[in-house]
């Protein structure tokens, strides 16, 4: 084992590797890493970017969703009132109506009745008169006994 | 190969043999060992070729899909550097991490070749190519690890006088351990300072170099005795008691060795890659 030229060589070729690695393998190695580990970071910060906004857009929704129940409750609500007051507003109507129909019977009824009644007097005064007559065999003077005959009629009548 | 007379290898004969280099040249200065510097190129040329390539798919992909595997693999490589160099050197350096990344990879690539089967490659080149010997590990041979680690050393002589400026530089070698406020004092003692000094400073890529050889050339060796055990014996001697127990140690043995070596070649190409970090950020530190 001696040295010898091998050695000089040798330092050449180390040289040269070295200055290859220097200029070609090195950089260009950490390059690529330094430009991926980038890439990572960007995209695990808009992973928790865009997992913000979920969380978000979440609350937004639940915000939304409370909201639209109530509103929805309201006009519910809103609705139920109107249905009563406008039952209560026919039914009103209706028990007015209901009311005129039965006084307009009853007026007409009791004026009816009355007329009937006029009319009832009034035969039977004739009746009375005729009746009357017949008992005294002779014309009872309607004129004569108008007066009376009248009374009678109205007891009649009344009674 | 080298054999005895009887036709037999004995077991130095098969061990010298696996030791020598495939050299070019007078056996002086102006050799050069064709396979250390062939398998040195050529585990240079795999690392710097599929990272190259991991490195351009890389940049490609830059704005589309997934990392392929062996990218992954290259990138979690280069991480690994990475975070080693900025745990020890808080400088700036455009220097020294593709440094250490060249440094971890290819000692690796170095060792590794030591878990190959010791007699697979020579006997590859013996009987395919007609080679004489080769030798497969190139951190086994000093010329490399004093290669780098010389490298290594110029390297940090130069950001030392690049950072610090001559005056800097040589301050540091002979103002310290030993220092006094008063100047005869001190230039008495700046001698002194020197010799400590440069001894620790040459003995690092001396430590460097050495560490790596020793560590390999030995795990090699333990390959080599581990070979040697079934040396010499034919398919009639496998098949009988004692060659089915040698074949049985022979295995065993090498495979436990070979995953402990695991451990040593990843241990050795960390240790070289980390003294270097550390010994080119002292070149860049100020006192």
């Amino acid at each position: 084992m001696n040295i010898n030229l091998t050695l000089v060589i040798q330092m050449v070729v180390f040289a040269l590797l070295i200055w290859f690695t220097m200029r070609f393998v090195w950089p260009l190695v950490l390059g690529a890493m330094h430009e991926r580990e980038k890439r990572i970071a960007d995209g695990l910060a808009a992973g928790d970017r865009g997992q913000r906004l979920l969380v978000n857009a979440q609350d937004q929704i639940e915000k939304m969703l409370i909201e639209a129940k109530d509103r929805a409750r309201q006009i519910e609500d809103q609705a139920a009132r109107r249905s009563n007051e406008a039952i209560d507003a026919a039914k009103q109507l209706a028990q007015a109506e209901g009311a005129r129909i039965v006084s307009a019977a009853r007026d007409e009824a009791a004026s009816e009745a009355n007329r009937a009644r006029d009319q009832l007097r009034k035969e039977f005064g004739s009746m009375v008169v005729v009746g009357a007559s017949r008992l005294l065999e002779r014309e009872v003077d309607a004129k004569t006994h108008a007066q009376l005959l009248d009374k009678l009629a109205d007891e009649v009548a009344r009674g | 190969m080298a054999t005895s007379e009887h036709g037999e290898q004995t077991a130095t004969g098969y061990i010298v043999h696996h030791l020598q280099n495939l050299s070019f040249g007078d056996g002086g200065f102006w050799t050069v060992h064709l396979d250390s510097l062939f398998f040195s190129i050529l585990l240079a040329g795999l690392f710097g070729g599929s990272f190259y390539a991991a490195a351009r798919n890389a940049a490609r992909q830059r704005e589309a899909g997934l990392p392929s595997r062996f990218q992954s693999f290259v990138e979690l490589v280069v991480e690994f550097v990475d975070s080693q160099v900025k745990e020890t050197f808080r400088g700036e350096s455009r220097l020294i991490a593709p440094l250490a990344l060249t440094i971890f990879c290819w000692v690796f690539l170095f060792n590794a070749m030591d878990v190959v089967p010791v007699d697979l490659l020579p006997a590859i080149g013996e009987n395919v190519l007609g080679l004489h010997a080769l030798k497969v590990v190139p951190s086994t041979d000093l010329n490399i690890t004093f290669g780098m680690s010389l490298t290594v050393f110029l390297l940090c002589i130069y950001f030392s006088i690049k950072i610090k400026g001559l005056g800097g530089f040589v301050a540091e070698l002979t103002l310290q351990p030993f220092s006094s406020p008063s100047k005869p004092v001190q230039a008495l003692l700046m001698p002194i300072n020197f010799l400590l000094e440069s001894i620790t400073f040459l003995a690092r890529p001396v430590s460097l170099a050495l560490r790596l050889y020793g560590n390999l050339y030995a795990g090699e060796m333990i390959f080599l005795l581990i070979a040697v055990m079934t040396l010499n014996l034919g398919l009639a001697d496998l098949a009988s008691f004692g060659g089915i127990l040698a074949g049985i140690a022979q295995f065993i043995a090498g495979l436990v060795w070979a995953l402990f070596h695991l451990l040593v070649i990843t241990l050795q190409a960390f240790i070289f890659m980390m003294l270097t970090i550390v010994y080119m950020s002292m070149a860049h530190e100020h006192h």
